[in-house]
């Protein structure tokens, strides 16, 4: 009987198993991506933390910490504002390479995925 | 004699172990999703063959178990990643270092609050003074509010490690609490009489 028991764990265990999902603190920019005819922005939060801190994007280029919070469009990173304070073929790729940026699934919202785990009713 | 955990013929367990380490391996085995298999992103857009894949850089770095699956402060302090703190020359680092002890006289364990693993990677003026009062005592925490993605939610449970992990910050047991400290938050229905 125990026997069985553990053997029925197993599917149990894989059908509580999480989805695959999003990296934790990924971000989804859509304000206008779709309607001008481009993917919409999947943002790293994993990938730029490694190699930039916090305060970098969020105290000296100006990013409020609100996902939709930031209204900026590809003229200002093309004239080194936001992103383009980096994203200028010195620290990191131009601006011309559309597709690494505008890497998104289409028709997702913009908002923070990656799974919180809370829940509840937050408004990240 | 040996005991075993496991009931069953010698058979049995083997079936049993295998069917575990199959099932594991399947179900949480991947802690880090590919990019092609994220949900987010076009598994037939370019930027998937050429972007880094998550489980890359992550694999590498302290392990945790909520999140990037990454203890990021400890990578920091441990050299294995070394990020920069400014783009601009002039730009002034401010690194602050006292704790602040918050939630006195709540049900919970006290919260420290250590300004220094904060400002490693934040400035002042990310928190200061539009979400919390730079005088102590004089912000009003909730913890409601903190689930809703305000005050210590607009960074925890987004980006920096979630709220489910209660005691990184309640982590400071009471005077005269000597009960030991649960793993995770248990519910003691009501009427119930608590385990001594």
């Amino acid at each position: 009987m125990k026997f069985w028991c553990l053997v029925l764990l197993v599917p149990g265990l894989l059908a509580i198993a999480p989805p695959a999902s999003a990296e934790y603190g990924d971000v989804v920019l859509n304000r206008r991506a779709e309607k001008e005819g481009v993917r919409p922005v999947i943002f790293p939060h994993w990938f730029h933390r490694i190699r930039f801190r916090c305060k970098v994007c969020h105290a000296e280029l100006g990013f409020k910490m609100r996902v939709g919070s930031n209204d900026f469009k590809m003229s200002d990173i093309v004239e080194g504002r936001f992103c383009g304070a980096c994203h200028n073929g010195e620290i990191a790729w131009a601006p011309d390479q559309c597709d690494l940026c505008h890497s998104g699934k289409r028709g997702l919202p913009t908002g923070i995925v990656g799974g919180h785990e809370t829940g509840g009713p937050g408004r990240w | 004699m040996r005991v075993s955990i496991f009931p069953g013929k010698p058979a049995q367990r083997r079936l049993i172990a295998v069917l575990a380490v199959v099932a594991s391996a399947v179900a949480w085995g991947d802690e880090w999703a590919s990019l092609r298999k994220d949900g987010v992103h076009d598994p037939r857009g370019p930027a998937v063959k050429i972007l880094q894949e998550p489980e890359v850089a992550l694999s590498k770095l302290t392990p945790d178990t909520a999140g990037n699956m990454v203890r990021w402060v400890q990578s920091l302090e441990k050299g294995e990643i070394n990020p920069r703190a400014n783009l601009r020359p002039d730009t002034k680092i401010r690194l602050y270092e006292s704790d602040v002890l918050l939630n006195l006289k709540g049900g919970m364990p006290i919260v420290r609050f250590p300004h220094r693993q904060h400002t490693l990677w934040l400035d002042c003026t990310n928190c200061h003074d539009h979400l919390f009062k730079a005088e102590a005592g004089a912000t009003k925490f909730s913890m409601l509010k903190i689930l809703e993605g305000e005050q210590c939610g607009v960074c925890h449970g987004a980006v920096s490690f979630p709220l489910t992990e209660c005691f990184r910050c309640h982590s400071v047991a009471r005077p005269g609490d000597g009960k030991p400290r649960p793993s995770l938050p248990i519910a003691i229905p009501a009427g119930a009489v608590p385990p001594k």
